[in-house]
Order: structure tokens, then C-alpha cells, then sequence
């Protein structure tokens, strides 16, 4: 089980978060100037590195906020994480 | 290729089993081959095979970076079965039933497939709802499918809880009595060794690092062990698939997930069929052994680490306790992750790629050993005819452009 520092709560069991998938995805302003392609790029196209990983993550079962996390997928060793409006 | 049979096993137990030959060779990379497929699971070699078989492409190699079949072919929970909610994958997934049906015999390699039957449970009002119309959706594509209530569930299977004060109450199931099991292990090494008799070169331990290209075109690929050409090159290497992708500049829509099973010491039989319940992840079958073989749900990060959290582990194991209660003190013996590549719409992606000659089977997430001929005979096709078969042109990677996604997320998200 992964223990995973909330910015706000501290160090916490996995089991208390859920996971939000890639971070830094930004909704883009105006999509119906986007092509299909630009569109799916947004919507389904996806990093999925084998190395460090900027992901988001919510404490579900505690304050309830979302928050950033760099954490590495192939030894899950999170080097670190903080608030979602903050550069690391 | 010698032939294995009933008299081939009493020549050699007449030479105490010294004189079998390698089922295949482990040969060196040629400068270049019509085509490489890159990845030596249970698809990749499938593939091959059938590029042999069906094509007559017989310059082919296989490439693998660790051994053959011990990547997500060795670590599945080896359940087949082909009861899609929707057309196109049901149709896709009996296509691979019936070559299923006749494998052990195609490939002069006994696979152990067993059709024992696969029971999926319903839990709820809506379940069952869910039951009929797929189990109504199977038949009208013209798979086997029938709806079971708790009472013929509990005659099948005595040591299932379907009593009404359970905590995940058994309402009723769709049964595919067709579908049952297969040893995943024998899968890939039969596929190997049919396909090495065509002239296929299955080179382990050698792992792609670049894909070469110019003008838009796949020339060939570098890898750990030097640069090797090739006219076309299919990639099929599940948890792997966006990193390979990476190395042609392309995006999937696939993002990779560690998938845990488990199995128990050997019993004395007590299961001789395969129970899935979707609603509380988790499957249950047992093996030839006697080990109960279960598979838990997928972590919810993405991970390539081949090992997942353990309250994944305790949450599909709560559910195999409160459905089987006699299961309650049985130990665990090992216990392992796959790296599983999960596409949005649950359905795998077998298609063409931007870059001419390059192509791709992915996406098959925590449900693809039971594809494994249809996926590479669809995938040879696709490769040979440089087009789809009408059977797998559905699942082109531009459906999430165009938004033709193949919703199996209901029927086939978590139960495999």
C-alpha cells in the first residue's frame, strides 16, 4: 500500500485517497474550435510514462481536496507532492 | 517439426524421455525480416503463426525482451469465455472461442482448454437486469448464453453462499457453458512451437529501444541486441504499449494498470467451474493442481511494477469469503501482478497506426488471454492485408476521434 503525504493532512494510508489520473490536463478554452483529433487528444490520449509521473490524487476519505503528486510508476517511490495551484 | 502424439509418448518413454527434441530454436537476429513482431505473449506468438498460417509470411520474428509467455500470458487466471454486451466485441471474442475450440489440435499442443463453464453473478435488481439483456444479446449474435437462478447455482456449485442474508446476496448469473479455462503456459508455448515450424524466429531476451523510420515509414527496429530491418512491425506488448508508441512519437489512449491474482494451496476438488462476480471483483476458478486461482480487480494508479497494493488483495478476498465461507481458511501461496494496458472504452485497439507499416494490438486491459487466437489471427490479418478484417475494423485506433467507442464497460470492466 502506497502511504501518500496529503499537502494538508500529512502522510496517510492509500486506502483513505483516490486516484485522479494524469495531471497538469487543462480543460482547453474553446473546443469547438478543436478538430476530432485535437479533441480526442484531450479527452482519451494519455502520457502513461514508465518513469516519473505527475498524477493528481483526492483525499476522499479525509479533507476531501484534490492535490498534485510526482511519483514514479515502475518503483512507486512518490518524490513528492503539493497543492493543486502550486508549482511544486 | 516431429509430431506429438499418443505413439510419439511411448517412443520416448522407451528412451526415458532423453530424445525430445527443442520444441524451438533460439536463434540469431537475420539483418532483416518482412516483419517483426514485437512482444512474445500469447498474442504476439499467435500472431506470428497465423501471419504463417494464413498469410504465407514466414520471414518473421518474434522479438522478447524476457521469456516467452512470462509477461500478462503467465499472469492471468486463464478464464476464456466470449459473452460481450455488444456486437462487435462479441463477435470478435467467438471468433477467438472457436478457434479455441479446435487449438489443441491445430497446434499439436495440448492447451488444456477445458470448457467448464463461466458463471457471472448477479448481485442486485440491476445485475439482473444487466444479466438478461446481455445474456439476450449473446444469443441473438449466436453465443451460447443462459440465464441460472440461485437454486441451480447452489446444485452446481454446493460450497457457494446464495442464502438470502448474505452480504453480497446471489440473485442469479448468466452461465456460457462453452467458456471454461485454458493453461495459459502451454498457450504461448504451443503457439511457439507451431509457429517456429513455419520458419517464425522467436528471439528472447532482446528488447525493442527504438523503432526506425523514414518518411513516415517503419524500417526496422533497434534493440538490445543491434538493429534489425523490417518492412512492417505489429506491436503487441500490453503494459507496454504507450511506451513503445513514445518511440514513434504517437499517443494511445491507454494508460497501464497494475492487476493482481492469487492462488491457495492445492485442495481436493471442490469448484469445477469458473465463478465471476463483477459487482464485488472478483473471480474464482480451480486449477488442474487444486490451487483456487483468483484474480482481484485492477489498482486504481497506474503502475509498471508487476505488483500492486494489498488492499486490492483484501478487498477481492472479502468478496471470495462472504460468496464462499469454506474458503475461509485456506492459505494463500503466491501471489503476483501484470501490468495491464486499460483503453477507455474497455476493447482493445487492433489497427493501423500514422506511421505506414507500424501497427498495433493494445488495449486489451484485464480481459485479453481469452482473445489470444482471435486477437493474433485478427492482427495477422491486419498486417498481411496492411487493412482490418471486418472483424477487428471496428477497433481502430480513430474510433476516439470519431467517436465510435465500443461502450464494454458494463459487460467487461472488471470481471475477466
Amino acid at each position: 500500500m502506497l502511504l501518500i503525504k496529503c499537502p494538508w493532512c500529512g502522510e496517510r494510508d492509500e486506502s483513505e485517497f483516490s486516484y485522479g489520473g494524469e495531471g497538469g490536463l487543462s480543460r482547453p478554452e474553446n473546443p469547438d474550435a478543436l478538430s476530432d483529433e485535437q479533441w480526442a487528444d484531450y479527452l482519451f490520449m494519455r502520457k502513461n510514462p514508465r518513469g516519473q509521473h505527475h498524477e493528481l490524487w483526492n483525499h476522499a476519505r479525509g479533507c476531501r481536496r484534490w492535490f498534485n503528486v510526482e511519483r514514479d510508476t515502475e518503483t512507486y517511490g512518490i518524490a513528492s507532492s503539493y497543492p493543486i495551484n502550486s508549482k511544486q | 517439426m516431429k509430431k506429438y502424439s499418443a505413439f510419439s509418448l511411448l517412443r520416448h518413454a522407451a528412451s526415458y524421455n532423453r530424445n525430445w527434441e527443442q520444441a524451438w530454436r533460439s536463434p540469431q537476429p537475420k539483418r532483416k525480416y518482412d516483419v517483426i513482431i514485437v512482444g512474445g505473449g500469447g498474442h504476439g506468438l499467435a500472431t506470428a503463426y497465423y501471419l504463417a498460417k494464413e498469410h504465407g509470411i514466414r520471414n518473421v520474428a518474434v522479438l522478447e525482451k524476457g521469456w516467452i509467455g512470462g509477461g500478462n500470458t503467465g499472469r492471468n487466471t486463464t478464464i476464456v469465455r466470449s459473452n460481450y454486451l455488444w456486437t462487435e466485441a462479441s463477435l470478435l471474442y467467438e471468433k477467438s472461442m472457436k478457434l479455441w475450440e479446435g487449438l489443441s489440435q491445430d497446434l499439436n499442443y495440448n492447451v488444456m482448454f477445458s470448457q467448464r463453464g463461466v458463471y457471472n453473478l448477479g448481485h442486485s435488481l440491476q445485475d439482473m437486469r444487466d444479466i438478461e439483456r446481455r445474456v439476450s444479446a449473446n444469443r441473438l449474435n449466436g453465443i451460447d448464453a443462459e440465464i441460472v437462478g440461485p437454486e441451480e447455482i447452489k446444485a452446481a456449485i454446493p460450497c457457494i453462499n446464495t442464502s438470502k442474508d448474505a452480504r453480497y446476496p446471489i440473485l442469479g448469473a448468466s452461465l456460457q457453458r462453452r467458456a471454461g479455462v485454458a493453461r495459459h503456459d502451454a498457450v504461448a508455448w504451443g503457439f511457439a512451437r507451431a509457429a517456429d515450424a513455419y520458419g517464425v524466429d522467436i528471439i528472447q531476451q532482446c528488447e525493442v529501444t527504438g523503432l526506425n523510420r523514414s518518411g513516415g515509414r517503419i524500417t526496422g527496429v533497434q534493440t538490445t541486441r543491434g538493429s534489425i530491418e523490417a518492412d512492417k512491425v505489429g506491436a503487441v506488448v500490453a503494459g507496454n504499449a504507450s511506451v513503445l508508441a513514445s518511440m514513434a512519437e504517437l499517443r494511445l489512449p491507454i494508460e497501464s494498470h497494475p492487476l493482481q491474482a492469487f492462488v491457495s494451496e492445492p485442495l481436493k476438488p471442490v469448484l469445477d467451474t469458473v465463478v465471476m462476480s463483477g459487482a464485488v471483483h472478483g473471480y474464482v476458478s480451480q486449477s488442474d493442481k487444486g490451487e483456487l486461482v483468483i484474480g482481484a480487480g485492477i489498482d486504481s494508479y497506474t503502475g509498471y511494477g508487476q505488483r500492486g497494493s494489498f488492499q486490492t488483495i483484501e478487498h477481492a478476498m472479502q468478496a471470495m469469503i462472504e460468496l464462499f465461507p469454506s474458503f475461509s481458511r485456506v492459505r494463500m501461496l503466491r501471489l503476483w501482478g501484470g501490468i495491464v494496458d486499460v483503453s477507455p472504452d474497455a476493447c482493445p485497439i487492433i489497427s493501423k497506426t500514422p506511421v505506414e507499416g507500424l501497427y498495433f494490438n493494445c488495449g486489451w486491459g484485464t480481459g485479453g488471454f481469452k482473445a489470444t487466437p482471435g486477437s493474433g489471427w485478427a492482427f495477422a490479418h491486419t498486417i498481411a492485408q496492411n487493412d482490418p478484417h471486418e472483424l477487428n475494423a471496428p477497433f481502430d485506433l480513430r474510433r476516439f476521434s470519431s467517436g465510435a467507442l465500443i461502450d464494454e464497460h458494463g459487460a467487461a470492466a472488471v470481471a475477466h
